[in-house]
């Protein structure tokens, strides 16, 4: 029993560890990732050091006890030790001391809201059924299913819905954050080099769930000036357009549109906020600009 | 007049659907049909259904759960065979279903696996330990296990009959609202888990009063067995936690068939639900794993043949897990954008309840040192569940730090974290129990041979089935997936799905275990009433235990009761015998049972005329009851004195 358990655990380490060459914390290619990775070995090493007594311990005291052996030093009455029991909690205690430190600092450090540098590119990121709507108000454009941003510069995504709670992940390069219908979240990231990198919303919502993914390009130089060309030939994205990119549905092919009325993000999560305004998205008259950052 | 229901309620969607529903129909009528076949109808309602006995309440609460693992299992397999293939193309279930299958896998696995199986070891071994005839309020016993039972005939019954959730076990808003999940899934999952989570408050009032005021002399609380003290635990927590799943389901309901905007978009806060949901779903993971971690400690000391190392750490470690869980709950939701003050002091006190937690890990250890250990296959359960546990713990403690939670949260990473938590610290714990605890309530043992293969096709099977999802959350993998198109991902999915097979291999050994066991019952007969040489009370009577118990109450002189007068070392003291009171059967259990399931199928199908009368007859059978003067039955001393076969009889002679 014992050795089918170990042939397991072998060939799912062996898989897993191939399988995770390539992953993220594996082989960060961002400032997130490489942080969130050196906290990550420490914090494991930390708990091997109590976790690992017990896999050894187990085995050990299994085989060494065993009622055909019949040890000598069989004590049924014993039940406790005061310095056993010290170290037993002492041992944890002091882990998670540790750890407590490295948490509060790394947290703040990682929080999620703090620009990862000067003059972030800001992009406004909006969850529809089952796709991401990006508005660049820098430079007037926005697309639908893929989502472009400098390299050279650090990205600033603002987040919301239109619909269910949705939550933004690129994985490669930093964690996830929800995206909820009337509030704005924030979520910083950072590419080290041009790339493309895979993202998508996390938070199940709905049957084409598995379809709301997009591309993010960090494109150089040259590469974003070619990307805005495109993105300014492309149409514009009108309030009809909208409306119908915000039913329920599954993307055919990532879009760039040249243009979005100026107030679009403002709108839809001020849609949500105002009662006055609890109706399905009115782009007249420049809706309501309550602005709340999830906080 | 029927509300939303209609013929398009059938499962004729799809074919898959439509088995389901057939096998579920096929199943009721196959268990009518022997029952009929074999004349049991009377011995079912006589002995079980209108019961107050808490045996037979216990018992009957193991059933529902075997019989719902079978049915979470189910789907289970069928969300594992779908990602194995489900690489760039649909697989063969279509998003809605695959939808509908996580959702019912998890509530099930949660509200009716989990909670009835430690209701049932709960409520057969805490009077037994505590040396008492029953539990505080009988009726109330069998009132909560009519709502669980009625919980669980919701469920079933969704297969058949409509089309069940799709948003997931814990039903987040504004997804699990109308305008976003119209048709009656939702209101299937609020109703189904209602009943069972009233019926859960209710045991937890029960048991409470239960172990607080009802031990036999001398069993002061600081000398009650392990596994009552965590039933004592997770009892405060079921009373405390629950009520906060039943008032943000109630509220959903409410948002759902009367408009009201608690958790809407528009003028409500999705964020007030997730709030709620999560101060019962934190405390909820510990009422599932504290009363494993009682059986644990009952296992380990009797098979070590050693007294609890540490109990006093034991006792001060579990009540410092149920305090510390409900401080606890924002954990499960660090991306929804609080500031770091408020993400690192949640992180913190998650990681708090480490402490204990490890605590507890390292005196069952040392609870195995020094011991002379008996490999039977409940202690092969807590063998394997303290080298597994342990790696759940340690990726508990990863997702306790926020920047890591917002990496790998909801992804296979955070399946894989709480299937590593409930399935050996939760599951493994309740089949330990059984198998201990089975002799016990049929006067037999179970097949040891079996019982050791389904032991090793479990443990193999977890390992194979959810260590890959580990590395999928690392690789990005969002759960949920009913399709996906990232090729490095299908490898790891199809030895999760050979995992998936293992564990099946591991519940039919289980099955052939009942079935040789009770095959061969006359070989497997136990006559002592007390086959490992146990430690405690229950151990101390006959197998099965007559309706009360012990004839004669028995007196306490220390920890380990039992064993302590095996050794000599205490007297087998009991109180003298005298004329007791037992409660009579009833036939309002089952009463409670058709009113409720009524009251839940009207609620959900908006037929609301049946929901009042369904509503005014339980409040009828509740009157009824309060003015019964003769619930109870006298048993004389006499009648004690003649059947009186237990140790401590003999020990008086």
């Amino acid at each position: 029993m014992a050795g089918k358990r170990w042939a397991a655990l072998a060939a799912t380490m062996l898989l897993g560890g191939c399988a995770l060459r390539d992953a993220p914390i594996i082989a960060p290619p961002g400032p997130v990732l490489h942080t969130t990775a050196e906290l990550f070995v420490v914090a494991t090493l930390l708990m091997l050091i109590v976790v690992l007594p017990v896999l050894v311990l187990t085995a050990w005291f299994a085989w060494r006890y065993r009622a055909s052996r019949r040890a000598a030093d069989y004590a049924p009455e014993l039940a406790g030790s005061t310095r056993i029991e010290f170290f037993i909690w002492a041992a944890p205690v002091a882990i998670v001391l540790t750890l407590g430190v490295l948490v509060w600092h790394y947290t703040h450090k990682l929080d999620p809201y703090l620009p990862l540098g000067p003059q972030p590119y800001v992009v406004e990121a909006i969850g529809l059924d089952w796709k991401w709507l990006f508005l660049y108000p820098e430079d007037g454009v926005a697309s639908v299913g893929t989502l472009a941003f400098p390299a050279d510069r650090p990205l600033e995504l603002r987040i919301t819905t239109d619909t269910v709670m949705n939550s933004l992940m690129i994985p490669a390069l930093g964690g996830q954050i929800y995206a909820m219908a009337g509030m704005e979240t924030r979520l910083n990231l950072k590419a080290d080099r041009p790339g493309v990198y895979a993202g998508r919303n996390y938070q199940f919502s709905g049957n084409g769930f598995p379809a709301q993914r997009f591309d993010a390009h960090a494109l150089d130089a040259a590469g974003w000036q070619a990307w805005l060309a495109g993105a300014k030939a492309a149409g514009a994205l009108d309030r009809a357009g909208y409306l119908a990119l915000a039913k329920p549905g599954v993307l055919a092919s990532p879009q760039l549109y040249s243009a979005y009325p100026a107030t679009l993000f403002d709108a839809i999560v001020g849609q949500y906020r105002d009662p006055a305004m609890c109706r399905p998205l009115s782009l007249a008259a420049g809706a309501s600009r309550v602005r709340t950052t999830g906080r | 007049m029927f509300g939303r229901l209609g013929v398009d309620a059938l499962p004729f969607y799809s074919g898959i659907a439509a088995g389901g529903a057939l096998v579920t129909v096929l199943g009721a009528l196959a268990i009518a049909a022997l029952l009929t076949r074999y004349r049991k109808w009377g011995v079912l309602w006589r002995d079980w259904l209108t019961s107050c006995d808490h045996k037979k309440i216990g018992i009957m609460y193991i059933v529902i759960a075997l019989v719902m693992l079978l049915r979470g299992f189910i789907d289970a397999a069928m969300m594992r065979a779908q990602q194995a293939m489900a690489l760039d193309s649909g697989g063969y279930l279509p998003a809605e279903h695959f939808a509908q299958i996580f959702s019912s896998h998890g509530t099930i696995m949660i509200f009716f696996v989990a909670m009835p199986f430690l209701t049932g070891l709960i409520n057969f071994v805490v009077p037994l330990q505590l040396g008492k005839r029953d539990m505080t309020y009988p009726f109330l016993n069998l009132a909560s296990l009519a709502l669980t039972a009625a919980g669980a005939g919701l469920m079933l019954l969704s297969l058949a009959l409509g089309r069940f959730s799709t948003a997931g076990w814990t039903g987040y808003p504004p997804y699990s609202e109308l305008g976003f999940s119209p048709g009656v899934g939702v209101d299937y999952w609020i109703w189904a888990t209602m009943l069972a989570g009233v019926g859960s408050t209710l045991s937890g009032v029960n048991f409470i009063a239960t172990i607080l005021f009802e031990r036999a002399p001398g069993m002061t609380l600081m000398r009650m067995p392990m596994f009552s003290w965590t039933a004592l635990c997770a009892s405060i927590l079921m009373v405390f936690a629950f009520p906060g799943l039943t008032v943000a389901t109630l509220m959903l309901a409410l948002d759902r068939a009367f408009d009201f905007q608690f958790f809407s978009n528009g003028l409500g806060n999705p964020m007030l639900y997730i709030n709620l949901f999560w101060i019962w779903g934190h405390p909820e993971v510990y009422i599932l794993i504290l009363p494993a971690f009682g059986v644990f400690s009952e296992v380990v000391a009797t098979f070590s043949r050693k007294t609890l190392f540490g109990y006093p750490s034991m006792v001060y470690a579990t009540a410092a897990i149920a305090l510390l869980s409900f401080g606890v709950w924002l954990h499960h939701f660090f991306t929804m954008g609080a500031s770091a003050n408020v993400n690192a002091a949640f992180g913190i006190a998650t990681m708090v309840i480490a402490i204990p937690t490890g605590v507890k890990v390292y005196d069952w250890l040392f609870t195995m040192h020094r011991g002379r250990i008996e490999f039977h296959s409940s202690m092969l359960w807590a063998m394997a569940f303290m080298v597994t546990f342990v790696i759940g713990g340690m990726t508990g403690v990863m997702l306790a730090i926020p920047p890591i939670d917002y990496l790998v949260h909801n992804t296979a990473f955070l399946v894989a974290h709480f299937h590593n938590m409930l399935i050996p610290g939760a599951l493994f714990g309740y089949f330990a129990g059984y198998a201990y605890w089975f002799p016990k309530a049929f006067g037999f043992t179970l097949d040891e041979r079996w019982g050791k293969r389904a032991v090793g096709f479990w443990v193999a099977g977890f390992w194979l089935a959810f260590m890959p999802l580990y590395a999928l959350g690392f690789l990005g993998m969002p759960r949920r997936m009913e399709q996906y198109s990232d090729p490095a991902w299908q490898p790891l999915l199809i030895v999760a799905a050979v995992g998936a097979g293992l564990i099946a291999c591991g519940i039919a050994s289980q099955i052939v275990q009942l079935v040789v066991s009770i095959r061969r019952r006359a070989a497997l007969r136990d006559t002592t009433g007390d086959p490992w040489d146990g430690r405690t009370l229950e151990w101390a009577t006959a197998s099965p235990p007559p309706p009360w118990n012990f004839a004669a109450t028995p007196v306490v002189h220390g920890l380990d009761a039992y064993a302590a007068i095996k050794a000599g070392r205490a007297p087998a003291d009991t109180l003298p015998l005298t004329d007791i009171e037992l409660p009579r059967n009833t036939p309002l259990g089952v009463a409670v049972l058709g009113l409720s399931f009524l009251f839940g199928f009207a609620m959900i199908w908006w037929i609301w005329w049946l929901a009042v009368l369904a509503g005014l007859g339980l409040l009828g059978v509740i009157l009824l009851r309060a003015f019964d003067d003769h619930p109870e039955k006298t048993v004389s001393a006499a009648e004690l004195a003649r059947d009186d076969d237990t140790t401590l009889a003999e020990g008086r002679a």
